[in-house]
This record gives structure tokens, C-alpha cells and sequence, in this order.
């Protein structure tokens, strides 16, 4: 690990937007406030599938109050197309579809009617009086149960991608696809040991704080302006564009601040129906929704069926293994089995492998991002596999992991060989740790481990930096800030102009005010528009440069700038001093730069977990966490560990209780956060956390993201774990109380 | 949110007047399951009268012959703070500060948990462990019931038109006298009980004298199991005794599965959990 040699970047420097939200000023998207504000309410099918017969809206619109309805009828015509927000391309009828439900309802909560009131409260109301007549179709919950032959179709249209070609007949899966390194086949023959396992992991929601929410202005100039918590500004505004038919340019967005998201503030809910009530009304529109709306009609995580199949020789070295994944996409198609099948088993170098993957349709709501998507169910599957393999051939769980992890050079069965990568160095730490070396004691106790990876994206990011006059600079980006990146982005801002972070004003600035900037998502900030942030401030100093050598009679290629101080024949400024001086040497300095980085570097991440399991009642206690991550360079150690933190924390949910308690209909029975067990505080020990850092070569600080892979591991190390503590495999998600209970008792 | 009038009485009979006539109206103590049930539409309500105005629903008082006296309407806080409540009823105390999190138990009552009358209601297996009584005041006066009378199926519970509970009243604990709740969540708060199982017992000489049993979550009401109690009743205190009990418990259960756990699971818990509170009670006269 490299010795610190930077003055701002490591350090852990308060963060500028804390004043706002300490003191409660943050403008979240539910505070926002406009003269002749009406408020919008949506209505919602209370069915899991069935057919639109027929919508009434009359005794809505003479609800008195009620200033407009709009349905699916109200999108203006638009040719089919397909339409690509970051996340692959997507029929436009898809994502309308979603947006409004029309023709038919896939899923209990599939929005269907929005209306427009005075007052909240009577816009409620009036949802109500909507009449919808349902002829109610059979629904279909499960992966396996939606791709028997005979299951009830959600889209005619539907045919199979099958291994790339288009195949006959209606079906629920909407993709088969397969990845093959070596001969599975012939590597199975060469092993001593084979271990197939089933599993299944239920359908979980990010379970962000803030619940979704909209605002719309249809100005009287055809433009629209939208206000809404999100994690991508641009995909609202694309997204939107495409849904109402309108051109980008006609859609501005206003980012307000936002309660969380991991993957689930990308799509568009609200916006569109804000705006079309808001065009048919004349003024803005506000949409909120409940918790229950959050639940029942946003995105969660795709629940999936798993099979995985690993073979090793005597001495612990993996050479076969095949993988099928069958994973839930909700109401369309996308259950993020594509990234499932490219993590599935990354942190290995096994020379066999096959892996098939299937996404397929499910009357649930449909499915979006959550925090390294796809990945922690296969890790659930591969990491309890490789636990019972060395528990079979009497090697230490670590050495194991260690015996086979992936490399520089490794390649991946998906395709790509992997650069410089940590997979080792993170397992080392583990192996190292104070938590790994001391002993757990006492009766039904015990430990566990698991590795998992996200390869992170690059995707663009623009950035300008605006000298003041005082030496300081004014940061403008488009990356929506949900982790502190408007520090971290900053922070590297800072230390390429060598300024003290405190001098650096970072604004987080509508669509209209910046560069075209791809989603907060895919752990990309600190990565892509940190570097965006480097190459503008790069351009300050050369211009800075410039200025220095007018000011000195020189040519800027011999001013040597470094350290925050311009260099040249015995003369010397401070980037204070020459700031001051812009003026009068040509005029005001903005440094720019857009990016779209391709030196992305994966980050692995590992996880310990200790347990205590009640023998008599299958509750399972956290003893004690520890999440180990590779950042590659972690710009402020503080918000690396808050992501390792936050991650552990949600999959230990994800792993302990939380699932979508389905109704045999199709009904979500706990949308509440009441009865959606997330862990509380009282529920965990301190997550304690180990940052490793084998630099990406990809970034000039050497980040890799570090908000997603710290999720993956963590289910699979308490399953582990639990293991150790009652004897007992558990390879179905949540391994809630009666769920290890019932495991005890079929012992 | 649907639209209701409001009302604030400020005695009994105003109160009884104002829900006289009017199956559309609901008393409201804490609101902490009534406003959720409005907000939600899982109940609509035309007129919300306000109980925390009247004296007697507000009472909190302690009589070493007498016993307790605790207004329907007083907050869970007010039951944990208070003195003469920790040091006589200390599993009083303990329950008020289970239910919720501190924010609720700032509004939330314990007359509120026997109304609302779910099955999981913690406290209520409590109440009927403690042997404690319901003051009812309506328009042909009032009545006294036992708590395991009160509730008559999930939701519902034996309150006539124009009827109120004004104050519960608990029995002065007898010398030898303890009891216990203990309730099973997955989470290690915020949850609603998948089973608990509220004991009390009266040992004298290293005999049980008396002891009650009742359970939750396992039944359309919260369930009195006499023949728990009526197990232990002259036994010594210990693993076989509390193990019939226990078993005495299972037998009485008839729950349901849901999404809080299964039939058999539920079965079990009560086992567990009678024995395990039978077992704290136990400790506590020690
Ligand atoms: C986040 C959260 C957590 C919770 N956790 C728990 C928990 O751990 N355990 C648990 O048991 N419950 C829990 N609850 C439910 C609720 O808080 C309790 O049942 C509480 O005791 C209700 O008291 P209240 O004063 O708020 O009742 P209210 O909501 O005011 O009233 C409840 C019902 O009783 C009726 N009522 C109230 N007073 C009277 C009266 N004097 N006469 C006639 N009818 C009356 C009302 O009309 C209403 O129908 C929780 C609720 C929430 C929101």
C-alpha cells in the first residue's frame, strides 16, 4: 500500500453540504414549494394482472378541487422504439407502460390514473373515484413457475432472446443467455469433489428513506421544468422526453437533494404524469408517494432461483463450475441477471466454466438497480458452495479463496480479463485482521466469510471550475449527490489545483447548467466525475499558467505550477496571488472537462461475520461485522467506510429478514417499514472496516467505486456463518427466524 | 387522508354523548394505531373524539390496598416514569417501553392497545397476567369487565354503542408476587409480536399458590390460557412444572400463518416463551 503523498486527497475533511443538512435547510424534492402549486395523487391497481376494461373518470374531475385526470390515453402517439438510458435499450412502449398502465396491469400497485387537486388530501380522494373496470387474468410471482409452458403471459408480444436469436411463441422470458470459458463438461471429470446446490433469494427493496417524489411545470412556451429527487438528472430528463414524445431540450431538471436511492431513483415514476397534469392544468404539479407506493410501485430487487455446480481437486484448486440463474424482472423485462452472470464467479480463477443466465417476467413490480445489482444473489450461491467445498476437503474457508482468486490477467467466463485487480490483497486483509485471527467462544456461535465483486462503471461526466477572484474556485457538476461526492469530487479538485478543500465550492446544478452527466449509480462519481473534476481543474492551472506568463513576460510552457504555487525565473505566485489578478491579465478563467473514462477498475469486497443462533426460536444475532473493501485509493476514508458501513448493513438485511411477503394473488402484505423488517440500529454490532487500496491504473488517484461491492458478500458470510453456529445450510433468502427454525428442525 | 370532525370532551358524559348515536365515531387516545388505520383507509371514521381532555382517562395513581388505577388514556412514558409503577408492576414498566419506539411511547396508551383489540397487542397479555379489570362508562352507565373478557375477535371487542373504557385497574401485587411478558420479534424492536406470552405467578413457602398465563398472536384475541396457569397451581417452581405449563400453552395456541410465521412456529414459540417468562417471573420472587 502507497504511502500518502497528497495533501488533500486521504484526509477526511468536513463535508460541505453537512451545515444544510444538519441544521434540517437541505431542499429535498417534498420541500419544494411554487406559487399555485397543485398536488397529485395517483391510482393505483389493486390487482397482481388483469385486463383494463374500462376507465371512468367523471366523478373524479366533479370532485370539487380536482383540476384534471390523466391515463395512458393521454401520452401523445409515439412510434415503437427502443429507447437506451445507460441500463440497454428498452421498447419505449416498456417504459410508458410502467410509467401508466395501459391495456392490462402487471402487477398490484402498477400506477394507472393520476390525478391533480388543490389539495393533497381531496387528490387522494378523488383517485378513488376513479372507476377502473378489471377483468383479473392469473398472475405468476416466481422465475420458475412463470417459465413452465403453460404459465399466464404477461406480454403477448414477448419472444425469447435465445442464446442471441429471436425465438418462436409467447413466453415470460424475455432473455436466455450463456458463458462459456474452457469445457465445464470435461473439467467436472478432472475433480475430486462436486458440490450442486438450489437456492432462492426473495424479492428485497433498497428501502431508501425518502419516498419518490416529482414536481412539473409545463411553462406556457412549450418548456418543462421538473424538480424531484433522482439519481440521474439526465435520465429523468431523457427519460421523460421519450415518454411524452417532447425533445430534450424542451426539459430542464432540477435536482434537489435525495434521501438515498442505491439503484432505485434511476427510472422515472412520477415525472411524467406530474408533467402531462401539469400541461393539462396550466400549473405545477406535485407527486409524492406514500411508503406503500414505494413498496408496491418502484422498483425493487430481483428475488431468483440459483443453481450452482463447483468442482475442485483434492488439494482445493477450483477447475469446474457451471451456474443457473433464473432471476425475477418484475412486470418488464431487465432483472439485472447480465450483471449477475458476470459476477457470478469473478473472484475466482476457475478454467471451466458455463453459466447461463435467464430473465424472465414475474407479476411483481418492475425491478430496478440496487447496489452492485444481480451480484449479491450469485454470491449467495457461489460463497456457500465454496464453504461446504472447504469444509469437505478440510481447508481453511480463507485459504480456499485465496488458493483460487482472481488476478491480473484472470479471465472472467463473461468475456474480459481482469487488469490490475484486488481479489488477493482483499482476502489477505481478512486473513490478517484482528477479527479473522481471535477466537469466537461459546455455545451456538459462529464465524463466517464470503468475497464478492462489482466491476463499476465509467459512463460521462462533465465539469467546470470557475476561478474567484478571492483564490477560491466554484465546482459545477451534474452528479447528484448521494454519498458525500460532492466532497470527494472536490477533494480531488483541490488537490490537483493545490488549494485547500475548504476553497472549493462544489454546486451539484440542473440539466440546463452542465454538461451532459451519465447516472449517480454503478459507483462512478468518485471515479468518473472526480476525473472530469481533475481535467477541468487541470485546465485552470494551464490556463493559470497562461496568465502567470503573461504577467511574468514568459511562455506558459515555462511556469512550473505544483502545491497550489506558479514558478518561473525567480518569480513566484500563489494560486491566491494570480487569482486575484485574473482580471487584469484577460479576464475571468473557467477550467472544463467532460470525460468517458474506460479505465474502470472492479473492486472486491469481503466480509466476517460472528453469530449467535437462539436454538429455540432460529434468530440469529450479529455478533459482530467486518466489511473489507479494495477502494483502489479511498479519497476520504471516512466516506468509504459510511459505503462499507451501508452495504454490510443492507445485506445483512437482505440476508436476515427483508423479502416481498407475497399473497398467493399477487398482494404485498408488508409494505410497511414496519412489517418490511430493515435492521435497526438495536439489530447490528458496530461495522467495523478495513479499506484496502491496490490502486486502479485507470484514474489518476487510483479510485475504483466503492458503492456497491460491499453488499455482495454479506448474506453469504452470515449463511456461513449460521452454519457454524446450528449446523444447518440455509440457501433460501431471508434465513429469518422460522426459516432457520424450520432448518433445525429437518436436521 | 379522508376528512372527520373532531371533538375534545372534557368529561365522560360530554364523552358519551358525542359517540352516542354515532357508530361513526372512534375514541382517540395516542393515535398511534388509529391514525395509521385513517391514513391507510383500513378504517374510515367520521368523527375522532378526543379522550386525552377527560380527567379520569388521564389518572395514573397507586394504592397499596387498592391497586392501580391507569387512565385508558395515559401514555406509555408517563407508565414507565412513574415511581409507584416501577417499584409494584415492574413488567408494567418493561411492556410500556416495548411497545414502539420512544416517539410512540410519547403518545401511545395502554387503554389504546386493549381498544384497538389485535391479537398482538402486547400489552393485553400483560393486563390478564396482572388480573386487571376494565372500567367502562356508556349511556346506561358503567361496568367493570376482566381484561380477557374485553376482546371478542381480531379488531373487535365487547364496547356498546356510545362506550368507552375510562381507566383499567390492576390488583396490588400480593407478597411472592411476580410477573412477565415476553414476546418473540425477529428485529430487536419496532415489530409487531409473532407470539408472546404474559406469565404471572404467586409463590409462597416454594410453592405456586396462583399463576396466570395468557398469549399473543396466537389467536384471534389475545387468549387467556387458564389451564396454563391452572398447571403450575401447588407446584414447585421449576423445569417440570414450567415445562407442563409450557406445553399447557402450545395446546391452548390456535394460530394462523401469515407473514409473521407459521402455524407450527407460532405453536412452538409459546412453548418457549411461557417457559422463558415462567423462568423471569420465577427469578423475580427470588
Ligand atoms: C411504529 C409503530 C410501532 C408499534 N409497535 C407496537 C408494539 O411494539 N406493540 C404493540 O402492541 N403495538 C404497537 N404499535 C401499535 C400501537 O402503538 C399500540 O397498539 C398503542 O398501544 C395504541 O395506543 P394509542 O393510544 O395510540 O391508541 P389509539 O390509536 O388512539 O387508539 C387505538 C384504538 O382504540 C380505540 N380507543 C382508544 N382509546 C379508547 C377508549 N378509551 N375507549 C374506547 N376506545 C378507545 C381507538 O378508537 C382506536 O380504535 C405500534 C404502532 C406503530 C405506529
Amino acid at each position: 500500500m502507497t504511502k500518502t503523498e497528497y495533501q488533500v486527497v486521504g484526509t477526511r475533511p468536513v463535508r460541505h453540504d453537512g451545515a444544510d443538512k444538519v441544521t434540517g435547510r437541505a431542499l429535498y424534492g417534498a420541500d419544494f414549494q411554487m406559487a399555485g402549486l397543485l398536488h397529485g395523487a395517483i391510482l393505483r391497481s389493486p390487482h397482481a394482472h388483469a385486463r383494463i376494461v374500462r376507465i371512468d373518470t367523471a366523478k373524479a374531475l366533479a370532485y370539487p378541487g380536482v383540476k384534471a385526470v390523466v391515463t395512458a390515453a393521454d401520452f401523445p402517439p409515439a412510434p415503437d422504439k427502443l429507447v437506451d438510458f445507460g441500463e440497454g435499450a428498452t421498447p419505449l412502449a416498456y417504459v410508458r407502460g410502467n410509467v401508466l398502465a395501459s391495456g392490462k396491469v402487471l402487477y398490484r400497485g402498477h400506477a394507472v390514473a393520476g390525478v391533480a387537486a388543490t389539495s393533497a388530501h381531496i387528490a387522494e380522494e378523488a383517485a378513488q373515484l376513479i372507476e377502473v373496470e378489471y377483468e383479473p387474468l392469473p398472475c405468476v410471482l416466481t422465475a420458475p413457475e412463470a417459465m413452465q409452458p403453460d404459465a399466464p403471459i404477461l406480454h403477448d408480444g414477448l419472444r425469447t432472446a435465445e442464446l442471441g436469436e429471436k425465438a418462436q411463441g409467447r413466453s415470460n422470458i424475455s432473455e436466455h443467455f450463456r458463458h462459456i470459458l474452457g469445457d465445464s463438461k470435461k473439467g467436472f471429470a478432472e475433480t475430486d469433489v462436486v458440490i450442486e446446490r438450489e437456492f432462492s433469494t426473495a424479492t428485497v427493496h433498497q428501502g431508501y428513506i425518502e419516498p419518490h417524489n416529482a414536481t412539473a411545470l409545463w411553462n406556457n412556451d412549450g418548456r418543462v421544468h421538473i424538480w424531484c429527487s433522482t439519481q440521474g438528472s439526465f435520465v429523468v430528463r431523457d427519460a421523460t422526453a421519450c415518454v411524452l414524445d417532447i425533445a430534450q431540450s424542451r426539459i430542464r431538471v432540477t435536482p434537489m437533494e435525495i434521501g438515498g436511492g442505491f439503484g432505485g431513483k434511476i427510472p422515472v415514476y412520477l415525472e411524467p404524469v406530474a408533467a402531462l397534469l401539469s400541461r393539462k392544468t396550466g400549473r405545477p404539479v406535485k407527486i409524492l408517494m406514500t411508503r406503500k407506493d414505494v413498496f408496491e410501485g418502484t422498483g425493487p430487487t430481483p428475488g431468483s432461483y440459483i443453481r450452482v455446480k463447483i468442482g475442485a481437486t483434492s488439494d482445493g484448486k477450483l477447475v469446474a463450475a457451471e451456474a443457473y440463474l433464473a432471476y425475477e424482472a418484475g412486470a418488464y423485462p431487465g432483472a439485472m441477471v447480465g450483471p449477475g452472470g458476470m459476477c457470478v464467479f469473478a473472484a475466482y480463477d476457475i478454467p471451466n466454466v458455463t453459466i447461463d443466465g435467464f430473465d424472465v417476467v414475474v407479476n411483481k413490480p418492475s425491478t430496478a438497480a440496487y447496489r452492485a445489482p444481480g451480484a449479491t444473489n450469485a454470491a449467495f450461491a457461489t460463497e456457500t458452495v465454496i464453504d461446504e467445498l472447504a469444509e469437505q476437503l478440510g481447508i481453511d474457508p480463507v485459504e480456499i479463496r485465496l488458493r483460487n482468486a482472481a488476478k491480473e490477467g484472470t479471465r472472467r467466463a463473461d468475456g474480459p480479463k481482469f487488469k490490475r485487480i484486488g481479489c488477493v490483497e482483499v482476502l489477505e486483509a481478512v486473513r490478517g485482521s484482528e477479527h479473522y485471527q481471535s477466537p469466537l467462544e461459546g455455545p451456538n456461535r459462529g464465524r463466517g466469510v464470503a468475497v464478492g465483486f462489482w466491476f463499476n462503471v465509467g459512463l460521462p461526466s462533465s465539469c467546470t471550475i470557475n476561478v474567484n477572484a478571492d483564490g477560491t474556485v466554484n465546482l459545477v457538476e451534474g452528479s447528484t449527490d448521494i454519498g458525500g461526492t460532492r466532497t470527494s469530487v472536490a477533494m480531488q479538485a483541490a488537490e490537483v489545483l493545490g488549494i485547500p478543500v475548504e476553497d472549493v465550492h462544489p454546486s451539484v446544478v440542473d440539466t440546463d447548467s452542465v454538461g451532459f452527466t451519465a447516472v449517480t449509480g454503478g459507483s462512478r462519481v468518485t471515479f468518473s466525475t472526480g476525473m472530469a473534476a481533475c481535467e477541468a481543474a487541470g485546465d485552470v492551472i494551464r490556463q493559470m499558467k497562461e496568465r502567470a506568463a503573461k504577467l511574468w513576460e514568459t511562455v506558459p510552457d515555462k511556469v512550473e505550477a505544483g502545491r497550489g504555487s506558479f514558478r518561473c525565473n525567480g518569480h513566484s505566485a500563489t494560486f491566491k496571488e494570480l487569482a486575484a489578478k485574473v482580471g487584469e491579465t484577460g479576464g475571468p478563467v473557467v477550467g472544463r472537462a467532460t470525460v468517458n473514462p474506460r479505465g474502470v477498475g472492479g473492486s472486491f469486497s469481503a466480509a466476517i461475520a460472528d453469530v449467535e443462533v437462539d436454538p429455540e426460536t432460529g434468530k440469529t444475532t450479529v455478533l459482530r461485522f467486518t466489511s473489507i473493501q479494495d477502494a483502489g485509493k479511498a479519497i476520504h476514508p471516512s466516506y468509504v467506510e459510511g459505503q462499507m458501513q451501508g452495504g454490510s448493513v443492507q445485506g445483512i438485511g437482505w440476508g436476515l429478514n427483508e423479502e416481498y411477503y407475497m399473497s398467493r394473488d399477487g398482494m404485498m402484505m408488508n409494505s410497511s417499514l414496519l412489517d418490511y423488517r430493515m435492521p435497526t440500529s438495536l439489530d447490528l454490532p458496530m461495522i467495523e472496516t478495513i479499506i484496502v487500496e491496490v490502486p486502479n491504473p485507470g484514474h489518476p488517484f487510483g479510485v475504483r467505486g466503492v458503492g456497491e461491492a460491499n453488499i455482495v458478500p454479506p448474506p453469504a458470510a452470515l449463511a456461513n456463518a449460521i452454519y457454524r453456529a446450528a449446523g444447518v445450510r440455509m440457501r433460501r433468502l431471508p434465513m429469518s427466524p422460522p426459516a432457520v427454525m424450520e432448518a433445525i428442525w429437518s436436521k | 387522508m379522508q376528512w372527520f370532525d373532531y371533538a375534545a370532551p372534557r368529561s365522560v358524559a360530554e364523552a358519551v354523548s358525542l359517540l352516542d348515536g354515532r357508530p361513526d365515531a372512534r375514541i382517540l387516545a395516542g393515535g398511534t394505531d388509529l391514525l395509521v388505520q385513517i391514513r391507510s383507509r383500513r378504517r374510515t371514521c367520521g368523527l375522532v373524539v378526543d379522550g386525552k381532555r377527560i380527567p379520569e382517562l388521564n389518572e395514573l395513581s397507586f394504592d397499596p390496598a387498592a391497586g392501580l388505577t391507569l387512565g385508558a388514556a395515559v401514555p406509555c412514558y408517563r407508565i414507565y416514569g412513574d415511581r409507584a409503577v416501577r417499584s409494584a408492576y415492574p413488567s408494567l414498566a418493561e411492556v410500556a417501553g416495548l411497545i414502539g419506539g420512544t416517539a410512540i411511547q410519547g403518545r401511545a396508551s395502554i387503554g389504546g392497545n386493549l381498544c384497538n383489540s389485535a391479537p398482538s397487542a402486547d400489552a393485553v397479555p400483560l393486563l390478564i397476567a396482572l388480573g386487571a379489570q376494565c372500567r367502562l362508562a356508556g349511556p346506561g352507565g358503567g361496568r367493570t369487565v376482566a381484561v380477557e373478557q374485553f376482546c371478542t375477535a381480531p379488531g373487535r371487542n365487547l364496547l356498546g354503542a356510545g362506550e368507552l373504557l375510562v381507566s383499567l385497574r390492576i390488583p396490588a401485587p400480593a407478597p411472592g408476587f411476580a410477573a412477565h411478558y415476553l414476546r418473540f420479534i425477529p428485529r430487536n424492536e419496532m415489530d409487531i409480536a409473532v407470539a408472546g406470552a404474559g406469565v404471572s405467578l404467586r409463590i409462597q413457602d416454594g410453592v405456586i399458590r396462583e399463576a396466570r398465563v395468557a398469549l399473543a398472536s396466537v389467536a384471534p384475541v389475545p387468549l387467556f390460557a387458564r389451564a396454563a396457569g391452572e398447571a403450575l397451581a401447588g407446584k414447585t417452581p421449576g423445569p417440570e412444572a414450567f415445562h407442563q405449563a409450557a406445553e399447557a400453552a402450545r395446546a391452548a395456541a390456535s394460530p394462523i400463518t401469515d407473514m409473521r410465521g407459521t402455524v407450527e412456529y407460532r405453536r412452538h414459540l409459546c412453548a418457549v416463551l411461557t417457559r422463558r417468562a415462567l423462568e423471569a417471573a420465577a427469578r423475580e420472587v427470588h
